[in-house]
């Protein structure tokens, strides 16, 4: 347990919520966020909200990282963090809601959309296309998670590496290499412009 | 070594480890992951078993039954209409005094039509004679998925573990599974003591006529009251092997000079103990029971447990429609002569969360009422679903 050393402190914890639609990997990059965590040492835990099932629908999924143990199951409404898969999605659902003042945005586009709240911190990325070289197809949900490691601190590379390699391991060899080049791309992209704790 | 598991996964691996011979099941959201995982461990041959895809609920369920009295040790899933489904068949296995094992990933029934979570479709069977244990977390799912096996063995009872859909089924979380050797070690091989063979032949199954049939009902009554002894005795037993228990019959927490009580099941109760703790802390006198075994209902363990208490509030996420709650019934007849009042609350029905902010509003506003007995509803929290309601910009 690495995290809990230091008795000075509070124990830290954090509340993610991910945005997507079916077939982009919203549900695996919660549980890949989750199983970082608990590689360095957190209690975590990971969880879908399913709306109906089917590919393109907005899906929903929810992470929590504590250095206490973690009792809930409910859903996460006060985020410290969202990811946002498609962009579009902000158009139609409230993406942001719940989100801590000083929270942060992980969102797949070039930029942030003009008319979206300065009151946070936005990460923006091309994670489509960084995705699409590595694996063929335009899925962001590890390089937005190397995005998010490296905006927040919260897991190692290292550990989100390890999630990949045994989560993904039924996918073979291929999947798990490109996946682990998508997440470094997505860490490389934020790591030199953010002071990384 | 504690992994970070669905809970599905680690129901299934706990399966694996209980070693079946016969796993049979019809898929249902949210069961599915539990039944796909075991069909994976079948064909990679790390569960030697006969994994049957049956045609319907009502088939799965006929199938164990028939396993069972061949003599193996059998399992199937499922949720919601699905065990509405096998409705028959279980009155049927638990008539029969059948040893089996079954997870209910635990959904609303339509109509209108569901996946989410709620307790309406277990409740629903709860006069079919078999033992109903309800989880709080994915650890306690396959820990108790262990006991149940050694329950049903030792009584010749099915056993229903309870675990809720999605809430744990879909959720990843930390849990420690037991070594092979150690469950086998907790679990001996399975021996049915009436398992049918040419070479013997006899019925199972006969008619009873007038003259017997009341004495059998009684008889399972019995059967299942006793057993109440060994679901305590064994999770006492685990808990010596593996230095964890589930909870026994019924399970307190900050009951020590509490005068307000919060009785409920499943995970909910995860966030009843940090409301608990969030309330100690203010200086209120407030606890909380987890009903682990519904049935048979612990009504003299409850009435230990609650005497003294001044105020009880059952939270349930089941009705009995044109009726109300059911555990609140229950525990009101259980406490008639205690004479505390029991205030019921129905809520969370069909995946409605039940937040740490309505369960604090149910501590502090759900008083006793003039007349008694007055059903409530958990106030709507619809969140997550209203949309529009803020803004992103």
């Amino acid at each position: 347990m690495t995290n809990k050393n230091n008795a000075a402190a509070p124990p830290r914890s954090y509340e993610i919520r991910f945005h997507g639609r079916g077939g982009q990997g919203t549900v695996s990059a919660a549980a890949l966020m989750a199983l970082a965590a608990f590689e360095d040492g957190f209690e975590s835990q990971a969880f879908p909200k399913f709306g109906s099932e089917r590919r393109g629908a907005p899906v929903e999924a929810y992470v929590r990282i504590s250095q206490l143990l973690i009792r809930s199951h409910n859903q996460v409404y006060m985020p410290d963090a969202v990811v946002i898969q498609d962009a579009g999605l902000l158009r139609s659902e409230p993406l942001l809601r719940g989100l801590k003042a000083d929270g942060l945005v992980v969102l797949n586009a070039a930029e942030k959309p003009a008319d979206m709240s300065d009151n946070f911190r936005w990460i923006c990325l091309p994670a489509s296309q960084i995705g699409e070289r590595h694996l063929g197809r335009p899925l962001s949900n590890t390089v937005l998670l190397g995005a998010l490691a490296a905006g927040t601190g919260w897991v190692t590379l290292a550990a989100l590496e390890r999630a990949i390699t045994d989560h993904l391991a039924s996918k073979g060899e291929a999947v798990v290499v490109a996946n682990i080049e998508a997440v470094r791309e997505g860490y490389g992209f934020i790591a030199p412009k953010e002071d990384v704790a | 070594m504690k992994r970070l598991l669905e809970g599905s996964q680690a129901v299934a691996e706990a399966v694996r480890l209980c070693r079946p011979q016969v796993v049979a099941a019809y898929p249902i959201t949210p069961q599915t992951h539990i039944i796909e995982r075991l069909a994976q461990h079948v064909a990679d041959g790390e569960l030697k078993a006969e994994f049957i895809n049956a045609e319907s609920e009502f088939g799965a369920a006929s199938i164990v039954l028939g396993a069972v009295v061949g003599g193996a040790r059998a399992f199937t899933a499922t949720a919601s209409q699905g065990l509405l489904l096998m409705t028959e068949v279980l009155y049927n296995i638990a008539g029969l005094r059948l040893p089996l094992v079954m997870v209910c990933a635990n959904r609303a029934v339509g109509a209108p039509i569901n996946i989410f979570s709620d307790h309406q479709d277990s409740m629903s069977v709860r006069d079919a004679g078999w033992i109903q244990l309800y989880v709080e977390s994915n650890q306690e799912a396959a820990d108790t998925l262990i006991q149940a096996y050694r329950i049903a063995e030792a009584c010749e009872l099915p056993v229903m573990v309870c675990m809720d859909g999605f809430l744990l089924t879909h959720t990843f979380e930390p849990v420690d599974l037991p070594a092979q050797v150690a469950v086998d070690n907790f679990l001996p091989p399975f021996h049915f003591s009436r398992t049918l063979d040419p070479a013997r032949p006899m019925t199972l199954g006969g008619a009873s006529e007038v003259d017997n049939y009341q004495e059998y009902r009684v008889a399972q009554h019995e059967a299942l009251e006793n057993a109440s002894a060994l679901i305590e005795a064994f999770d006492a037993e685990f808990g010596e092997q593996f230095a964890r228990t589930c909870g026994g019959l019924v399970q307190g927490y900050c009951l020590d000079g509490a005068q307000t009580v919060l009785l409920g099941m499943g995970s909910l109760m995860g966030a009843v103990r940090d409301v608990v703790d969030k309330l100690r802390a203010r200086g209120e006198a407030v606890g909380a029971l987890r009903l682990r075994c519904f049935r048979p209902f612990p009504a003299s363990a409850l009435v230990r447990l609650l005497s003294g208490v001044q105020r009880i509030i059952v939270l349930e996420k089941a009705i009995s429609i044109g009726a109300g709650g059911i555990v609140a019934a229950e525990l009101r007849a259980a406490l008639q002569q205690a004479g505390t009042p029991v205030e019921g609350v129905v809520g969370g029905l069909g995946g409605r969360d039940l937040t740490p902010d309505v369960i604090e509003k149910i501590f502090q506003e759900v008083t006793p009422d003039e007349g008694g007995n007055t059903l409530r509803f958990a106030s709507t929290h619809v969140s997550p679903d209203s949309k529009k309601e803020v803004d992103n910009g």
